[in-house]
């Protein structure tokens, strides 16, 4: 066969059933009534044994949620959700470990199949490595709780705060009131909202003044239970002249019906601060003829408050049926810089919709957004963004970059930029670049003796190189794999 | 039976027809230069005995070591031993060449079921091949022919013809684009590869190159096919008079 009519062809029979991570895990779950109504946001809160304002907190969210409506405005397309055949809340019944030891080892079997790097699964487990070796701290939410927490002490040492949400809301109540909602306030958006009244648990950081956190912070997220919707709350906060690296992985397990996935996560920067966030994301994406898979509305935000801070999100987006996520950057501070860097690759018949924000608000604000969309098979991927400055936002900066690859002739890649500039001081560049990927360069590396899919996989990862050099080493290795496995099948 | 048998190959491109009737034989061990003029269709048999997409054979056969090898995908005639240098190498951004030399000679010899290189084993091979061609570790780390000069590209090319060490190269104007202490490097980095075991096709406008590397045979292609077949003084005779002689003869 040609190779041209094979390329073609290795993309229309790429098989997303070939999915590694399908599989359930069997442990017992005790879940909440199905459906949502203020019984249900009681039901969670009493759940987590929560203090009286944040059921208060959770209960004015969901009022508000009853009076909004499901936003339409992105390139997506998926039935209607119908919010009252869902869970809202699963938990593993054993919880609330003494030590690792407990951890479920149905669980770390979980781990072993993801393929968590050896390095965090021997965390996991629990093996000491010497002093001085870089380290990663894990907390693991499985299903809704998080059911370990390492490296508890070392983090303790350094007075960083890192625990599950429903944990730092008991113990750390005013750092929570101070922050929660306050870069993504409860009516911000239907999804948030949602999340906001029955959000189950996520990663709650605070790294005090002037401490460089020890060690990257990590975050397994997993879907167990059919018909749960994931609602993780995420809150990180750097204090003045902080530094935090965070590292977000998910992967789910192969379901047939679609699965709602909500999360929201706020960041916020003091006064000199950074907070680095990268994300790979695989989540089930559905089968061969796009049924099932995980519906992922995600609301993520960084509010650079203080001067001289900066945010930096970094994201390899290979997994879900429909994404929709937008990770964004308030630039408040005078000085301060936001960073977006994203891979997006979309397969089958994923929909992909993604992109940034960045508002520039204070004096000599800067910003860099590198985005590489990738889509092949039937799918679509539309990077949307918008880049402002507000009047007092003198001298602010933006760097767009917006490439797209396509592979195959069934699918669609397209770029959506906003551009809003009230200063005339403002100096904003845009790029974008469309291709179809390269016969000419496929034919090079096959020459050479790669097959249609090692040669594929290749001219991919060249093509998001600035982007996976973002990444921490461990995770960077991870996506780079990652990209191959979700390109896989392409070839007969 | 020669190591490479070109039967009276008809082959059309995009409905225009290219190759006419071409017959040619490469012995194991043999250098074969291909002269002729522009267009007569010297890269079209390149990248068909490559395997390149859109290239319909019509008629006839290639058969490599007595098999027809024109059913094959390019990497798995790649990991027969076909090699080709290209005229115009191609640029893969982003890709590290290092990476990129890896990934294929692991890919060849994954297809022929040997093992595999191991990272210190493979440094070792390269950077000993690419110091005898004069290039430079730096540029090993560059992506693959991205922002290389015309002769960094060349020499490109014959780097990795001497790592993935084929049975058959063709190598495509190979000495175009190369100043004279370039065409010399490259020469040597030719030479040092032949082999009894090793035949190539050396197609080029100039017998400069032929001086350098001395071929066991010329043929001279025009309209298509091969019109004329002789010693190396048949291109000094060609150097002399162009190829206007020929033209009855593919007519
Ligand atoms: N893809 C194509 N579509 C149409 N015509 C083509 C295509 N590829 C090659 N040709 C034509 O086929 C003929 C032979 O081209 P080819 O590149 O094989 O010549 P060549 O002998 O290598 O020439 P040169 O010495 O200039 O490199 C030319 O007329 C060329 O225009
Ligand atoms: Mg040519």
């Amino acid at each position: 066969m040609p190779a041209v009519l094979e390329t073609v062809e290795q993309v229309r029979c790429i098989d997303v059933d070939q999915y590694k991570y399908g599989f359930v895990t069997d442990i017992e779950s005790e879940k909440a009534p199905k459906g949502l109504s203020e019984d249900t946001v009681r039901f969670i809160s009493a759940k987590k044994s929560e203090p009286e304002w944040m059921l208060a907190w959770r209960l004015e969210a969901y009022k508000r949620w009853l009076t909004m409506r499901e936003p339409t405005w992105a390139r997506v397309d998926y039935p209607k959700i119908d919010y009252q055949n869902a869970y809202y809340y699963s938990a593993p019944k054993k919880k609330a470990l003494a030590s690792l030891d407990e951890v479920d080892p149905e669980i770390l079997k979980t781990y072993e199949k993801l393929g968590i790097p050896l390095r965090e699964q021997e965390i996991l487990a629990g093996v000491v490595r010497p002093e001085g070796e870089r380290r990663v701290a894990v907390d693991a939410v499985f299903d809704s709780v998080s059911v370990a927490t390492t490296f508890k002490e070392e983090l303790k040492k350094a007075g960083v705060i890192f625990m599950p949400m429903s944990e730092a809301i008991r113990e750390h109540p005013d750092l929570v009131k101070k922050y929660l909602g306050s870069v993504v306030p409860t009516s911000d958006n239907f999804f948030a909202t949602l999340n906001s009244a029955v959000f189950s648990d996520g990663s709650f950081v605070y790294v005090p003044e002037g401490v460089r956190c020890p060690m990257e912070l990590s975050t397994y997220f997993r879907i167990n239970e059919a018909n749960t919707g994931q609602f993780e709350r995420t809150l990180i906060i750097a204090d003045k002249g902080a530094y935090v690296s965070y590292l977000e992985g998910c992967t789910a397990p192969m379901r047939d019906e679609n699965q709602l996935h909500a999360a929201v996560v706020e960041l916020v920067a003091l006064d000199d601060a950074e907070i680095k966030y990268s994300t790979v994301q695989n989540w089930y994406p559905g089968d061969a003829d796009g049924k099932g898979g995980i519906f992922n509305f995600v609301t993520k935000r960084g509010d650079c408050r203080g001067v001289r801070s900066k945010i930096s999100w970094t994201q390899v987006e290979t997994g879900s049926a429909i994404t929709w996520k937008y990770p964004s950057c308030i630039l408040r501070g005078d000085n301060s810089r936001g960073e977006f860097y994203s891979i997006a690759i979309s397969n089958g018949h994923q929909q992909v919709d993604s992109g940034t924000k960045m508002l520039h608000l204070g004096k000599n604000t800067t910003s860099r957004i590198i985005s590489k969309g990738i889509a092949a098979g039937k799918s679509n991927n539309t990077y949307r963004g918008l880049v402002s400055a507000h009047r007092k936002a003198k001298g602010a900066r933006n760097f767009t970059n917006c490439d797209s690859l396509l592979i195959g002739h069934e699918c669609g890649a397209h770029t959506v930029p906003y551009i809003e500039a009230k200063n005339s001081s403002a100096t904003f560049e845009h790029e974008a670049t469309t291709s179809k990927i390269s016969e000419d360069m496929l034919f090079y590396c096959r020459q050479r003796g790669m097959s249609a899919e090692e040669a594929t996989a290749l001219v991919v990862n060249g093509f998001v190189k600035d982007v996976l050099q973002q990444l921490p080493m461990e995770f960077a290795v991870e996506a780079q794999k990652l990209i191959s496995i979700s390109l896989e099948g392409s070839v007969g | 039976m020669a190591f490479l048998e070109v039967k009276n190959l008809h082959v059309e491109v995009e409905d225009k027809k290219i190759l006419n009737g071409l017959t040619l034989s490469v012995e194991k061990g043999q250098v074969a230069a291909i002269m002729g003029p522009n267009g007569s269709g010297k890269s079209t048999l390149a990248y068909v005995l490559a395997g390149k997409d859109n290239y319909k054979v019509t008629e006839g056969d290639v058969l490599l070591d007595g098999e027809s090898i024109l059913e094959m995908a390019p990497d798995e005639r790649a990991a027969k031993g076909v090699f080709l240098a290209f005229q115009y190498p191609v640029e893969v951004p982003g890709v590290a060449t290092m990476t990129f030399l890896r990934t294929a000679l692991n890919a060849q010899r994954k297809t022929r079921g040997e093992a595999e290189f191991s990272t210190p084993e493979f440094m070792k091979l390269v950077r000993e091949t690419s110091k005898h061609l004069g290039i430079d570790q730096e540029m090993l780390r560059r992506a693959v022919n991205v922002g290389f000069s015309g002769g960094e590209k060349k020499r490109n090319e014959i780097l990795q013809m001497a790592v993935l060490q084929p049975r058959l190269a063709v190598l495509d104007e190979t000495d175009s684009g190369l100043d004279i202490d370039a065409l010399k490097i490259v020469a040597e980095g030719v030479n040092r590869l032949r082999s009894p075991e090793r035949s190539m096709i050396v197609i080029t406008h100039y017998q400069r190159l032929l001086n350098f590397i001395v071929p066991d045979v010329v043929h001279v292609m025009a309209k298509g096919k091969v019109v004329k077949s002789g010693g190396k003084e048949l291109a000094l005779q060609l150097e002399a008079k162009g190829y206007a002689q020929f033209a009855d003869e593919a007519a």
